[in-house]
């Protein structure tokens, strides 16, 4: 089951929009990144088979390519049931059954299964579930009811795993530790896993290949990596989390006027082609730089000084939110036993010309 | 005192809860899996009827189906020889027609909450939509079941409006516990009428305590 690919083409009008997209994936974790309402849902209730598409096709390649399983093809009328596809869904609130115990949840898949008995010890043993056999759901935390959820999924032995943004429903210590413990099962799993999120963090931690939609339509596609290093679009860029985004004006080959940070002018390290409509910078990428520092800089070209006056600073409890009269974000990280932001408020803040972004507004319409 | 309209009493609760009960259910599953918004409002509109007419209103519609000389009661005396109006089984029909909206609403509200994730996920696991209706639907909506059953039950023991149109008072055979309080003070007996009412509120309480009993069960197993 190493070598599988699961090809998806699907079209689907949707509320406000139409869902399409068009993409396949290999073994490994692929991260479907957007905002909420984007369609990322919708995509994974059509792979499961819980939603039919209007058109369009679904298809899982096993054994190099050997074997093809038809999900779906709106061509010739196929919608395999879910029942038959064998996709495991891990959804947000983890539906487990009220009504059963933890073993019973666990048994489900596993009806016919001449080795069940052994399979439901495995998973209980797997997922640290011991003593919690015969409890109802409803009696479990957060964090056992996800692994009772994964049990229960990985029981029955889908070819494909879907996780609807598994951490949604956990507070935040809680889904630092239980990201860890998913990126086991995921390096262990042999099959394709494909998760859903809006969360950067977790994009970044979980997954090798990212696809990032919004309305419906995949911007972006690639290697994790990649695409955060080098958002080139402005979609992307805010998906990927960075803070500062500002329309541009071109003044030469490698230079730039920001016209949403009050006409501030900038050096860039790659070439300014006709096709970049704007920049980003990454709140965490400036450097402060006291009076007397930003002189000796301040007659190169590539100095990219922004000054600092009148800044609005709020505390969190291990970084500094600093925002400059021109809406640039700052953040710099500081001890938690640190109250008194007068002294790291720096004259002048410095970002390096490789750290500026180019992007691309993408679709048209945004460059409205 | 006369002992009669106490056992016809139980018997037409028990059995038109029995018939209630299950046709409740089938109609709330039938409007819940309904696609069409304006048939399900329709028929909703339909099946809740009884509920919102006043009984005797009821009770006339009844008579105009199942009358002697009516299509319906010329149907099943022509068939099946059976004289459906002012018999014993009229007493049911009135009950089963009285309680049936609130069998079937109380069913349909708790079909309507049961998660549809967990259906989802059950057919992602591979079951069959047969064993998920009986193990995830009917399972998770039994509290919301029983308590409709239990109202339903006590609805048809108080039926009286409906029952007196198209089964009439008739003693020993279609008078009910509550005919029997009404023909008692109608007569003048109150000592009669109290010993009636003091059953009807027995069994009344019994009901609600057993209902509140049994959705605390269910209660307490999940949460």
């Amino acid at each position: 089951m190493s070598d599988c690919l699961l090809e998806v083409r699907i079209r689907k009008q949707l509320r406000s929009f139409a869902l399409e997209t068009a993409f396949e994936t290999g073994s490994g974790c692929l991260g479907i990144l957007g905002p909420s309402g984007c369609g990322k849902s919708m995509t994974l209730k059509s792979i499961a088979g819980i939603v039919c598409p209007d058109s369009g096709t679904i298809r899982l390649k096993t054994d190099s390519g050997h074997k093809e399983q038809i999900f779906y093809d709106s061509d010739r009328r196929v919608h395999v049931s879910p029942q038959k596809r064998k996709v495991g869904y891990l959804f947000q609130n983890y539906a487990l059954f009220p009504n059963m115990t933890v073993e019973q949840n666990i048994a489900v898949g596993l009806k016919h299964h001449a080795d069940r008995h052994r399979i439901i010890r495995e998973m209980v043993e797997r997922f640290r579930l011991n003593g919690l056999e015969q409890q109802y759901p409803g009696k479990l935390s957060g964090g056992q009811q996800q692994r009772v959820a994964f049990a229960r999924m990985l029981a029955y032995e889908p070819k494909v795993m879907l996780l609807d943004e598994p951490f949604s429903a956990m507070d935040t210590h809680l889904r630092e530790r239980l990201r860890l413990e998913l990126l086991e099962v995921i390096k262990e799993y042999p099959g394709i896993s494909i998760m859903v999120t809006h969360d950067r963090d977790e994009a970044y931690q979980l997954c090798d290949h990212l696809l990032l939609m919004e309305e419906g339509k995949v911007i972006r596609a690639g290697k994790t990596r990649d695409i955060f290093e080098n958002p080139a679009t402005v979609t992307a860029a805010r998906l990927t989390g960075c803070k500062n985004i500002s329309r541009i004006e071109r003044l030469g080959e490698y230079r730039v006027k920001a016209l949403d940070w009050e006409g501030l002018e900038l050096t860039t390290m790659s070439k300014v082609n006709d096709s970049i409509t704007n920049i980003g910078i990454r709140a965490h990428d400036f450097e402060p730089l006291s009076e007397s520092e930003a002189a000796k800089i301040r007659s190169c070209e590539d100095s990219n000084l922004v000054p600092v006056q009148a800044p609005q600073i709020s505390e969190m409890p291990f970084e500094w939110y600093v925002m400059l009269q021109n809406g640039i974000w700052w953040k710099k990280e500081k001890n938690m036993h640190v109250h008194e932001a007068k002294e790291i408020i720096p004259a002048w803040l410095r970002v390096k010309p490789s750290a500026i972004l180019l992007l691309q507004s993408g679709q048209a319409k945004r460059d409205r | 005192m006369d002992w009669s309209p106490i056992w016809i009493s139980m018997r037409t609760a028990s059995v038109s809860i029995m018939i209630t009960f299950f046709l409740g259910i089938f109609a709330a599953w039938l409007v819940v899996s309904l696609r069409s918004e304006t048939i399900r409002t329709i028929l909703d509109g339909i099946l809740t009827l009884p509920l919102v007419l006043p009984p005797t209103v009821a009770g006339f519609f009844l008579l105009y189906l199942f009358g002697v000389k009516r299509p319906l009661g010329q149907f099943f005396l022509e068939y099946f020889s059976v004289k459906i109006a002012f018999s014993w089984g009229a007493t049911v029909l009135a009950a089963v027609t009285m309680s049936f909206p609130l069998m079937y609403r109380s069913a349909r509200g708790a079909l309507e909450q049961v998660d549809e994730n967990l259906v989802y996920a059950a057919r992602t696991l591979g079951m069959s939509e047969w064993e998920i209706f009986r193990k995830v639907r009917i399972a998770n909506a039994v509290p919301g079941i029983v308590s409709g059953g239990v109202l339903a039950f006590a609805r048809g023991l108080g039926e009286f409006g409906a029952t007196a149109m198209i089964a009439g008072n008739i003693a020993g055979k279609t008078r009910t516990l509550p005919m029997a309080v009404y023909s008692e003070v109608a007569a003048g007996n109150m000592e009669r009428a109290y010993g009636y009412v003091a059953i009807i509120v027995v069994i009344a309480f019994l009901s609600v305590v057993l209902m509140n009993f049994a959705g605390a069960r269910a209660d307490k197993k999940r949460i």
